[in-house]
């Protein structure tokens, strides 16, 4: 069972129970991947908290990477969202940080990786496309239904581009979630899997251990890949983010 | 596979609560999702229903908690620390401007000032100078006059000598000849020798 275990390369993503607590019928347990949603808020809160205690007019290293992602995602969403939308910095940033590190912490051996859990993706991904929704209407009212309508549409094609616009609109929260879900889930399958060859094929002698030289390779550069598709998935994650928002902000474009 | 075990999970729930059931109908459930969770270990978790609702609140309340932290404490904080730097470039850049405003007046100042120094020593140079030439010129006429009277004088004296010994000149030439008629033909009167060099002379 241990054994098999070592090379299962789903057994990554089962949730245990650290503290188990039931309420209502339902299972609310605190579970380890609970523990890794604490752990990234607390690695990036200390973060973020220490690196600009000393408030320095000439910021040290950790000051600077802290400063960086700031502007990195101000002007992301400056850009996409326009001033306006600087209203929504703290939940952009927040949401930005929070899949990064949760990301970048999957990275290390033996973590759990929270964002390779699809309905915690998916409750990020809603919680987007909520603030959007509720923040059109509340702005704009039924304006905010222009978003469907683009101008200079002929009069006979809008009923079907409206269709595809509201399509597209309720597909957004599936295809934010599944994106960032898909490729951390796949690429720590896949880390596994070659991981997994490695110690397989050194089980054969040898042979084997020569043989296993080649999955080792694929799982270094793999590694790599992944190291960028943690930071590349959360700025995605983040751009899109700041593009709903704008469509909250300015539905009439 | 694993969404049949799910759906009698969520059913289960409904119906304790319905009986009001405190610990022991919970107790079952969790008995319950524990034997298909230990089941599909092939499965697969991150589509496993039964964990939906510790995931949902757990990220519930930790994204809560990070977004306050976010919204209270580190956005404002590198928001204002980068400000601050603004201002403090902006600052620093205009006060260089200032500086540079007011050495740029002291240049032109000192410029100003060198050009009036020039013009003055060049006044005061040409002053001199006309004053020299004047007084110069002024010897130099003054000089001229008494040299153009000792002119005169040289002259006057020159022609009264130059007269005086015209005058000698005649005595001369009258005894000069008296001397070579006395020698060629003999006595001559004086009267007669006085005429001819006169006519001679004429």
């Amino acid at each position: 069972m241990a054994a098999a275990d070592k090379v299962d390369p789903i057994h990554q993503f089962h949730i245990n129970p650290i503290i188990p607590i039931h309420i209502g019928g339902y299972d609310l347990s605190f579970t380890n991947s609970a523990l890794f949603m604490v752990i990234t808020i607390l690695v990036a809160g200390a973060f973020l908290y220490w690196s600009t205690a000393q408030r320095a007019l000439v910021p040290s290293r950790l000051q600077s990477m802290s400063e960086m992602a700031y502007e990195f995602v101000a002007n992301m969403l400056r850009d996409a969202a326009g001033s306006a939308g600087m209203k929504f910095f703290p939940f952009v940033f927040a949401l930005f940080m929070f899949v990064l590190v949760a990301n970048l912490l999957g990275m290390f051996p033996y973590f759990f990786t929270v964002t390779s859990q699809i309905i915690v993706t998916f409750f990020l991904s809603v919680l987007v496309i909520g603030t959007v929704i509720i923040y059109g209407f509340w702005k704009h009212g039924l304006h905010f239904l222009n978003l469907f309508v683009p101008q200079g549409v002929p009069g006979i094609l809008l009923p079907l581009v409206i269709l595809i616009e509201i399509v597209s609109f309720i597909s957004r929260p599936v295809s934010l979630s599944v994106r960032l879900f898909a490729n951390m889930l796949a690429g720590h399958i896949t880390l596994k899997v070659f991981a997994g060859f490695v110690v397989s094929l050194s089980a054969f002698g040898a042979v084997g251990v020569a043989g296993a030289v080649l999955p080792l390779a694929m799982a270094v550069a793999l590694t790599a890949l992944e190291f960028l598709v943690a930071a590349l998935q959360a700025y995605v994650f983040a751009v899109l983010t700041c593009m709903y928002l704008n469509d909250a902000l300015h539905p009439g474009h | 596979m694993f969404v049949t075990p799910a759906h009698a999970q969520e059913a289960q729930p409904t119906e304790a609560e319905g009986t009001h059931g405190t610990e022991a109908p919970a107790e079952t459930t969790h008995a319950g999702t524990e034997v298909p969770a230990e089941g599909h270990q092939g499965g697969f978790p991150p589509f496993d229903p039964a964990h939906f609702p510790s995931q949902i609140l757990w990220i519930a309340i930790t994204f809560a908690l990070f977004y306050w932290f976010m919204k209270r404490t580190a956005a404002p904080r590198i928001g204002n620390i980068l400000d601050a730097r603004r201002d403090r470039i902006a600052s620093d850049l205009d006060q260089a401007g200032k500086m540079k405003v007011e050495a740029d007046a002291a240049v032109a100042a000192y410029e100003q000032e060198l050009a009036e120094a020039r013009a003055n020593a060049n006044t005061i140079g040409q002053k001199a100078r006309d004053e020299a030439k004047a007084e110069a010129e002024a010897k130099r006429k003054q000089v001229e006059a008494e040299l153009d009277g000792k002119l005169a004088d040289a002259e006057k004296r020159i022609a009264s000598i130059k007269a005086s010994a015209m005058k000698d000149v005649g005595a001369i030439a009258e005894e000069t000849a008296a001397a070579i008629v006395e020698q060629l033909a003999g006595k001559a009167s004086k009267a007669d020798v006085a005429a001819a060099v006169k006519a001679v002379a004429k």
